[in-house]
């Protein structure tokens, strides 16, 4: 496949955060402490800018250790797309009401959502989390299968690192969708992170240079990608 | 020349000012003349290329005295977050006021449109990469911080949540843009004034900052920050954020129940 012809998104990439339950378990006990002084109660959001989307089979440069972050991307479709119905049937119990009112979904992508490491989630990350290429993306768009029993596999250099499995996630694709579109109207070609896992320890799987990365779940195309330096400017 | 985008007519067209109108660039329309007040304002900025969708860094707390408002210290670094495009509105257009808040206010920025892919771009050239200059309004609603990527997307990313325009200014049209008088006025009463002489990072600093590990596009926007003054604004307010020989942008707060504009917005105009 040609690099032209690979995956890569068109509209406005949100990333959710604090959205495994691993996680938010690991963080509850300091988020009534300065300086967060409460649990979050909207989806904590960032934007992954159009200068991190790497096709699939890119080399992507990295400045030292980044943390993988292995996630599912929806991809919001135009009028002519529907919500899936797994999806459709989850949003309903979500909202109560008829799903039509939600978005139309054309489906969905394996992201690698990379960042630097960072300790606090204090301050809106760009630095750590919007440098070129910080954004590996799916070689295709795939149809929605049911996220509930769907598990995202990570290999570095050919070994498991991590598991994610969709069914422990905070707010499910239908709850987060629901939840971004009070305040964001999301558009067709808009990209919405369901969020990335950390692993028992509240770390994430670290990679470096010369890493091969490698995510894969049923029924996907895996998504394949090297690291390399970051040539000194 | 300040260049505007607008509807009329069924299509968007590319417009300039002429002599306080707007000649349209649309070659079937080239050189009819509209008055501002027969058109829909956009934002003043061209459609991106596929698979780019346009990036929107904002800056918190870049004035000195805004930081001492809000009572925070200056940042040691720049303290930016990313917005979605969809959030942008154009000129004279409604900013809904969610039911209930509190407190929800406009910032006043100066908005730097970039003209040239930024990569590693050393302060001393920051400019040669600016294509020109719009006027943000950058509201937030402060009763949905949390401290939690702080600011976080429920204030600064909302739908009709960032009026931008009327114009696009050339760069070359802006001799220096570090020394412009801002303002705003709510319903007529001067709110809030302040000069980007006072920013705490300039806007080549703040370019040489973002290119060192992002790169920029032709189109991308980065707002600038906001001074001193930001107060609520209820229902009806008619907000004009003024930037000297950028432009004066205009919005009105409407409701959010039922989405219904207001009766006198022509007066109001």
């Amino acid at each position: 496949m040609s690099a032209a012809l690979r995956w890569l998104p068109q509209g406005t990439v949100y990333g959710a955060l604090l959205n495994f339950r691993r996680e938010w378990d690991l963080w509850a006990p300091q988020m009534t402490e300065a300086p967060y002084k409460a649990a979050p109660q909207a989806p904590v959001l960032y934007i992954k800018t159009a200068n991190t989307f790497a096709p699939c089979g890119a080399a992507i440069a990295v400045p030292d250790e980044v943390d993988v972050g292995v996630t599912l991307g929806l991809v919001i479709g135009g009028f002519e797309e529907k919500l899936p119905p797994a999806l459709a049937e989850s949003a309903q119990a979500a909202t109560k009401k008829e799903a039509g009112g939600l978005h139309r979904i054309a489906g969905c992508v394996l992201l690698n959502d990379l960042s630097r490491p960072h300790a606090s989630y204090y301050r809106p990350p760009i630095k750590f989390r919007n440098r070129d290429g910080f954004l590996g993306c799916g070689p295709v768009l795939q149809a929605v299968p049911d996220l509930s029993t769907l598990a995202l596999e990570l290999r570095i250099n050919g070994t498991l690192a991590q598991r994610i499995e969709l069914s422990t996630l905070v707010r499910d694709a239908a709850t987060l969708l629901r939840d971004v579109s009070e305040f964001t109207t999301l558009q067709a070609g808009d990209v919405l992170m369901l969020g990335t896992d950390c692993l028992p320890d509240g770390t994430r799987p670290r990679a470096k240079s010369g890493d091969r990365i490698e995510i894969r779940a049923p029924g996907f195309a895996p998504l394949v990608h090297t690291l390399i330096e970051e040539r000194a400017t | 020349m300040k260049r505007a985008r607008i509807a009329w007519a069924g299509a968007v067209h590319d417009a300039i000012e002429r002599d306080g109108r707007l000649e349209l660039l649309t070659p079937g329309f080239k050189g009819r003349l509209l008055d501002f007040g027969d058109v829909v304002w956009l934002p003043p900025l061209g459609d991106m290329p596929p698979h780019r969708p346009r990036t929107v860094l904002a800056l918190a707390i870049n004035y000195a005295d805004h930081a001492k408002e809000l009572a925070f210290k200056p940042p040691e670094e720049p303290l930016a977050f990313a917005k979605g495009a969809a959030s942008l509105i154009g000129h004279r257009a409604f900013t809904v006021r969610p039911d209930g808040v509190q407190n929800m206010h406009y910032e006043c920025e100066l908005a730097v449109v970039i003209g040239r892919e930024a990569r590693h771009v050393k302060r001393g050239d920051a400019y040669d990469f600016v294509r020109g200059y719009t006027v943000a309004n950058d509201y937030a609603i402060r009763d949905y911080l949390e401290n939690w990527y702080r600011p976080n997307l429920r204030v600064k990313n909302r739908d009709t949540c960032t009026p931008i325009g009327p114009w696009l200014v050339d760069a070359a049209d802006v001799p220096n843009p570090m020394k412009l008088r801002l303002s705003t006025t709510v319903n007529g009463q001067v709110t809030q004034q302040g000069n980007t002489a006072d920013m705490v990072f300039d806007v080549p600093t703040l370019i040489e900052y973002f290119s060192s590990f992002m790169t920029l596009y032709p189109g991308d926007l980065i707002l600038t920050g906001t001074p001193d003054g930001v107060v609520d604004c209820p229902v009806g307010s008619h907000v004009v954020c003024e930037i000297e020989g950028i432009g004066a942008l205009e919005n009105t707060i409407i409701e959010e129940t039922g989405r219904q504009r207001p009766s006198d917005k022509r007066e109001q105009l």
